[in-house]
């Protein structure tokens, strides 16, 4: 049974008018004065947008950081793979735009399901963001006149969107990484490569270090700080298949949920409707194409089930651009998961198309006719380039196949208006915590959350935790770290201890598979219920079976993998649940018993407008559920209509 | 399930960094055509670990040709035979029934082998902390539009900066220069308004540091172009050049 806090959960939002907040908080929030701050030391985890911009511009502020990743350089984050673009409330395009429009549609991309104050804050930064970004050298598209170019975005219909070809997360993440490098330079940034966070290190209720363990070497370290921030992105790999690379992981999260941080909506998850769909049994990963694309192609499928005309010679009456049909105001650029759920419905109802039904078209032949193809290559050439090296086929030619995959987690640990989780000096920030997108985020919003909370958040409400708490000196040598320490070897040293007969790999496909089945696109009572019960026992599974060759005491990937597969082994369990306790449908979150006659998600603001938060309370356990009342006092709640 | 293809692999397997190496062959049936490259190694290594063995350490990460961690030679080129293709991005119908595939890491005094076929690439990031960068504080930027970029230049300083940081151009060069990485990093910031205050003391500053982690000159063979997978032009080279030799007739 699952115990439910009779406590609200504080966001500490500020009262007032919502577009006053932040204004008011910056100026309430306490200082650090120039020369206390190089007393401190702050520990980043993650390298990506949030963790890079984070220890620029901490360090610029005359902090010392301490960086860690896990890659073989702080450049590789997969914040770099993001393709589309960032959203910025500038209304360079003179269409509508405005601060307040940015807010109001991403409060309503995310279902009513986000906390107010934070989303205007975002929409609020979002205008420096481009600021500084472009100061830095990132070469955003432009205009012939020499002015900064713009693009539309499913969820919008306006041209907000910034974007570098289709390398915007790539150029942003550079910019980001350079701007750390400088600082590293400078001597106030340590980054430290190849090191995975095992574990979080609580002294007197703060945060107060970090457990790791050296990737090349295996060797296990402790690294004591003022300040921890997490920032170590979402945990979509629990799917398995999905569009992170291949390392992201939930370990450095899951840790520090294990040590007292709650877990927020981790039922939040986003499926992304333009995917290429997997080949077979072999795909170790999906590969996003992006939403920019429903700019100019147009969604469709067969109108007969089972036309085995190549696709470009369905002439246009044997069509059905299903988007357009059932959404006819916002068409091909409905939000996320309003799409995905369409392409399923088709796929399901039998009119999906290529070797397995369930793929549908993505077709530009259209753009083509009118903009001509250097146009379209100019835009999206190396989506194309990339589609054609994965599937075989040109797009220029014939249209894409493309299906739905899990490409953003929107849950993620709970944390306060701040960014500050449950554990004092603990801060979580980017796609780790759970703050801004609600229950799905709109395309180009994820880039712009990165960089508010690590260049423009992070370092004032940092100041509030230095200079308002009493944080007593810690070394390493403290009990509490060699109990960390100690817990962290044991469990590596189990792992390869265990040496049974089933790959981690196939476990992780098995963990996969029954999420995707059970808690992906469409959820149900029945089905998760089981689902619980499957997971308990792969998990117990993997404790008897797993096999990891090797040692650990050297550069091991495949233990990496087991350990971040055990952690998912656990975590899979608190999505299922929260999944199953949230009897409502929104967003990414979609419980078959709550749709309308027309199959939309049909949510409960009467019994479910909050954030459930989660407090471990042992593995196996029924967690503890925190609850933190949303209201909505400048977005009026509405059914969300695309229509 | 179409044909599939059976291969011999002929793969370096190096323990650390102190040990020595040799090549490994190993046998491999069912290889689908529509495998990427990385997968047909995930299929050894899954054979590799169940009959208890430890499998080939490779880097890789996002698998979408944009993170740059992978990178292996396959039959003596960086990246395989496609023009402008990560490894990870290489697929198997590329390759023919029987073929055998040499595959080993980057070969370079600056790029250590760690494992297998991952190699340590950190002279990279410390060329980048010399200076590749713009000094510009968090908080500092005017409006965006305050600085106009012509569009020609934006589209230059865009192909420069779209290297992926991967070190196939110094593993297929035969004096193992980092060149084409350090020209592009250049470019970028010296096509852009943003990046002139520094670019003399950028340009001086990346090179030094370039020499200092032993990668060989430039002698303009033009195989760093033939093997980069994100198309960055040697003419970046040049300009790199031009850059540099500005710095050495500026006076005060």
């Amino acid at each position: 049974m699952i115990q439910i806090s009779d406590k609200i959960l504080d966001s500490k939002a500020p009262s007032g008018p919502v577009q006053d907040k932040w204004d008011r908080h910056r100026f309430d929030l306490k200082l650090v004065n120039p020369a206390n701050k190089r007393k401190f030391t702050i520990i980043v985890v993650g390298t990506g947008l949030a963790g890079a911009s984070a220890s620029a511009s901490l360090a610029e502020l005359g902090y010392n950081v301490l960086s860690f990743c896990l890659q073989d350089s702080p450049r590789r984050a997969h914040s770099i793979a993001a393709q589309g673009g960032i959203n910025a409330a500038k209304n360079y395009p003179n269409d509508g735009d405005s601060i307040w429009r940015l807010f109001y549609d991403t409060v309503k991309g995310g279902d009513f399901r986000s906390r107010e104050a934070n989303v205007y804050r975002l929409a609020q930064i979002s205008n420096l963001i481009i600021d500084h970004c472009t100061a830095l050298g990132v070469p955003f598209a432009r205009e012939y006149g020499g002015t900064l170019a713009n693009r539309s975005f499913g969820g919008a219909q306006v041209s907000r969107t910034f974007y570098a070809r289709g390398q915007t997360g790539q150029q942003l993440l550079l910019g980001a990484y350079s701007a750390m490098m400088r600082q590293v330079a400078r001597g106030k940034v340590t980054q430290i490569p190849r090191r995975e966070m095992l574990d979080l290190v609580v002294i007197d209720g703060c945060a107060r270090g970090i457990v790791t363990r050296d990737l090349v070497t295996g060797a296990y370290e402790t690294f004591a700080a003022d300040a921890v921030v997490l920032c170590t992105g979402g945990y979509g790999n629990v799917f398995y298949l999905s569009t992170n690379a291949k390392n992201c992981n939930v370990t450095a999260a899951w840790r520090c949920h294990k040590r007292g941080a709650y877990f927020a909506n981790p039922c939040f998850t986003q499926i992304h409707p333009t995917c290429i769909p997997a080949s077979g049994h072999h795909q170790s990963k999906l590969t996003l194409m992006s939403e920019s694309l429903r700019n100019d192609g147009r969604v469709w499928v067969p109108k007969q089930k089972g036309d085995t005309r190549p696709p470009n010679q369905i002439p246009d009456d044997d069509r059905d651009y299903f988007l357009e049909r059932r959404y006819p105001a916002f068409g091909n650029l409905v939000p996320r998961d309003v799409a995905s759920r369409a392409a399923k419905e088709r796929c399901d109802a039998g009119y999906g198309v290529g070797a397995t039904g369930y793929a549908v078209l993505l077709d530009f032949r259209d753009a083509i006719a009118r903009d001509g193809v250097e146009t379209i290559r100019t835009k999206y050439g190396n989506l194309f380039h990339m589609y054609d090296k994965i599937t075989g086929e040109d797009p220029y030619h014939t249209p894409m196949r493309i299906y739905p995959a899990i490409h953003y987690t929107m849950g993620g640990l709970w944390v306060d208006y701040n960014l500050e989780s449950t554990i004092p000096g603990l801060f979580v920030l980017g796609e780790a915590n759970f703050s801004d997108h609600g229950a799905n985020r709109l395309g180009a919003s994820a880039l712009m959350q990165g960089l508010a909370d690590g260049y423009f958040i992070i370092p004032y409400t940092m100041g509030q935790h230095l200079a308002t708490r009493k944080l007593t000196k810690v070394t390493t040598d403290h009990p509490a770290f060699q109990e960390a320490l100690a817990a962290s070897k044991a469990r590596i040293q189990h792992i390869v201890s265990v040496n049974g007969t089933r790959t981690v790999d196939s476990i992780h496909r098995d963990l996969g598979n029954m999420l995707w089945e059970n808690c992906g696109m469409a959820r149900n009572e029945a089905g998760l219920k089981a689902t619980i019960d499957r997971i308990r026992t792969l998990r117990d599974q993997f404790w008897h079976e797993v096999k990891v060759p090797g040692t650990g005491e050297s550069f091991n990937q495949n233990l990496e993998h087991a350990g971040r597969v055990a952690d998912f082994l656990e975590f899979g369990e608190l999505l299922v649940l929260d999944a199953l306790d949230r009897k409502e449908s929104c967003g990414g979150h979609f419980r078959e018993e709550y749709q309308s006659a027309e199959h939309e998600a049909q949510r409960d603001d009467q019994n479910y407008c909050y954030v459930a938060a989660w407090e471990f309370q042992g593995v196996g356990s029924a967690p503890t559920l925190h609850k933190e009342p949303l209201s909505f006092e400048s977005v009026h709640l509405a059914t969300r209509s695309y229509k | 399930m179409g044909p599939t293809l059976s291969l011999t692999l002929k793969i370096w397997r190096q323990p650390d960094s102190q040990s020595r190496g040799s090549f490994e062959t190993y046998h491999l049936d069912g290889v689908s055509p529509d495998m990427s490259f990385l997968e047909m190694l995930d299929v050894l290594n899954e054979r590799l670990i169940q009959e208890g063995d430890e499998p080939v350490a490779f880097d890789h990460d996002c698998r979408e040709g944009i993170c740059g961690a992978c990178g292996m030679m396959i039959n003596g080129q960086a990246h395989g035979p496609d023009a402008e293709t990560t490894t990870c991005q290489l697929h198997m119908r590329r390759f023919h029934d029987g073929d055998t595939i040499v595959i080993e890491p980057w070969r370079a005094r600056a790029f250590p082998v760690v494992r297998d076929l991952v190699v340590d690439r950190s002279a990279f990031d410390r060329i980048m902390k010399s200076g590749g960068y713009i000094s510009v504080n968090t908080g500092n930027a005017a409006d965006a539009n305050a600085i106009l970029v012509p569009h020609d230049d934006s589209e230059r300083a865009m192909n420069a900066a779209a290297c992926i940081g991967c070190g196939a151009c110094v593993a297929a060069c035969k004096n193992a220069s980092a060149m084409l990485f350090v020209s592009a990093k250049v470019s970028h910031l010296a096509l852009l308004p943003q990046g002139k205050p520094e670019r003399k003391e950028r340009v001086s500053a990346m090179i030094a540091q370039m020499d200092r982690e032993g990668f060989g000159g430039c002698t303009v063979t033009e195989e760093c172009e033939a093997a980069c997978p994100a198309g960055i032009s040697i003419s970046n080279i040049g300009r790199l050049n031009r850059e540099y030799i500005k710095t050495m007739f500026a006076g005060e």
